[in-house]
């Protein structure tokens, strides 16, 4: 490729620009977790003396070991269940194709666009009335079905592709479609079921809305939800909100950094396909 | 990097034998989407006809409450800030992220651009509360934005952005432009990498500058990428929620209220569900009134 070395430059600066502005708001946010706690430190001075003990503190005071074991709660109630019926849908309008499967699929990929805003007032009434307001229940099953239309969507997208002649020969060999879907379509469905778990689970964990609605104690909440409460608690104290905010981000930029290239290619997949 | 709506590839086979039992596997998902996502959106059109605080009885008000969103300056208010975030979740990022990717494609398969990938993603992935938190601060009047402000002579400009009537609509919006831009950058890098090199080598030949290129080659091949970079982010600025809920709550006065945020306010606080659902539908469709079209143009030209 004919590319001259000045233009390699200008793009090598620019990509360590935007990188710069990324990462500088995670810089403050720790320097100024490390002042004394109730000062108003200024943009980027790093203390006399980092307390790091705001850290503990803060673990401590917003129960954090707590909120973790709820998050995890969440999303061990959401992922498993959204994997399955999505690849069960996915599997049926992708590959089985029976009577009424375009439009059956249309209602779902119209609702890919729908703000969560849009439904959460009925969504109150209605979790009310099942009797499960104020439990974990009432992020999990909202959330199943509200992920729904972007789960149906990813696996029909997987199942579309794989050839027919692959059931035929199954069948012959005298598979139901039961165990076809599980003894062959789902081993092969592995790439496509591992990305969107990460990406459910994301979603699962920042999710706020239904949180803040549905569930007033912060501790059963998600950790983007008692992240808000936090803020309510502690917004005047500066340092420890801000030692708050970074311990919430950890878990999720743990998982990130761990599987951060399937995370980059299922997050890029996720939006083209969202 | 096909969408999902390939019906028309879809084969034609049938197989009698099977024939309905697709709907058991289906089944699952259409009842968790139908109770917890359709018969919701059902009931917030119903309610949207009604005056109803949530406990006594309601009474029936036609379209009274859709009436109200665009006589009442402040329920309006709330679609024009929507729109205004439009520019700053959008536009910048995406103009700003084919600048970039245009810039740095020469080096896509350098180290440096590993490292920028798993960079660039950090705002995708932590919770945009946090990001929130994150921004009031670096935004406020002794924050980082203030002292770099102050550093360059500039004092006379500081503030809290957050709390001016002036600035707030346009801090919220950079919040949202420095979660979204990194996303819209590798998205648009990924679409660059599958234009075949030899047309940039062809221009090259033919004495194309940079920028030629940029119009001539770059652009016309990533439709689709650009197609999707601006559906998620437009969905993102007139869905916002978080964000402005951390930054603002819909302040100073109501100078960032946007959509999501006053129906959290009109059911949860204020009691009005008949509005509140009134502004919910209002959403609904704006958002597809708005990405429809686009799906359109940015999609034909591959079918």
């Amino acid at each position: 490729m004919i590319v001259n070395r000045r233009e390699t430059l200008i793009g090598r600066l620019l990509l360590v620009l935007l990188m710069v502005i990324t990462i500088v708001p995670f810089i403050s946010l720790f320097v100024t977790a490390l002042h004394p706690a109730g000062t108003y430190p200024s943009g980027l001075s790093w203390p006399d003396s980092p307390q790091w003990g705001n850290f503990a503190d803060t673990f401590r005071a917003a129960n954090m070991g707590k909120l973790l074991w709820s998050s995890c709660l969440i999303v061990l109630g959401v992922v498993p269940a959204s994997l399955l019926f999505g690849a069960l849908a996915g599997f049926a309008f992708g590959h089985l194709r029976m009577p009424g499967h375009r439009i059956g699929f249309l209602v779902f990929v119209l609702g890919l666009t729908l703000p969560f805003e849009g439904i959460i007032t009925p969504l109150y009434y209605q979790v009310r009335d099942m009797g499960l307001l104020n439990t974990r229940w009432a992020i999990i099953l909202p959330l199943i079905g509200l992920f729904m239309p972007f789960s149906v969507v990813w696996m029909r997208a997987h199942f579309v592709t794989m050839p027919d002649d692959l059931s035929e020969a199954a069948r012959i060999d005298g598979a139901g479609t039961w165990q076809l879907f599980w003894r062959v379509h789902v081993p092969l469905a592995m790439p496509a079921l591992s990305s969107l778990a990460i990406l459910l689970f994301l979603w699962t964990w920042n999710q706020f809305l239904l949180a803040i609605v549905l569930v007033d104690d912060p501790q059963k909440r998600t950790m983007a939800g008692a992240l808000g409460a936090f803020q309510g608690q502690w917004g005047t104290d500066i340092p420890l909100l801000c030692a708050g905010a970074l311990l919430i981000l950890v878990p999720t930029l743990a998982v990130f950094l761990i599987f951060q290239r399937r995370f980059v290619t299922a997050l890029l997949q996720g939006s083209i396909k969202g | 990097m096909s969408l999902p709506i390939t019906g028309r590839r879809a084969r034609r086979a049938r197989r009698p034998r099977a024939a309905w039992a697709g709907w058991l596997f289906a089944l699952p998902a259409v009842l968790m989407y139908a109770t917890f996502v359709l018969r919701p959106l059902v009931l917030t059109v119903q309610y949207s006809f009604y005056d109803w605080n949530g406990i006594g009885a309601s009474t029936w008000v036609g379209l009274d409450n859709y009436r109200r969103i665009f006589t009442d300056s402040e329920l309006f208010a709330t679609i024009v800030h929507a729109f205004e975030l439009i520019v700053f979740f959008s536009f910048v990022p995406v103009l700003l992220g084919l600048f970039v990717a245009a810039t740095i494609r020469g080096i896509a398969t350098s180290r440096l651009a590993a490292v920028a990938r798993t960079v660039l993603f950090l705002p995708q992935v932590i919770p945009l509360v946090a990001a929130g938190i994150m921004w009031s601060w670096l935004l406020s009047s002794t924050g980082l934005a203030n002292e770099l402000l102050s550093a360059v002579g500039l004092d006379r400009l500081t503030r809290a952005w957050l709390g001016d009537f002036g600035t707030a609509l346009p801090a919220v919006g950079v919040i949202g432009a420095w979660v979204l831009v990194g996303l819209c950058t590798l998205l648009l890098l990924a679409g660059m990498s599958k234009i075949d090199p030899s047309l940039y080598e062809a221009a090259r030949l033919d004495g194309a500058g940079p920028v030629r290129e940029f119009f001539s080659i770059t652009l016309p091949s990533l439709r689709q990428e650009i197609g999707v970079s601006v559906t998620v982010t437009v969905i993102a600025a007139l869905a916002s929620f978080d964000i402005v809920y951390i930054a603002t709550q819909g302040g100073p006065g109501n100078s960032t209220m946007v959509p999501g945020l006053e129906i959290y306010y009109l059911a949860f606080s204020e009691r009005e569900i008949g509005m509140a659902s009134a502004l919910a539908v209002a959403l609904v469709l704006l958002v597809l009134a708005v990405v429809l079209p686009i799906q359109r143009l940015t999609r034909d030209g591959s079918r």
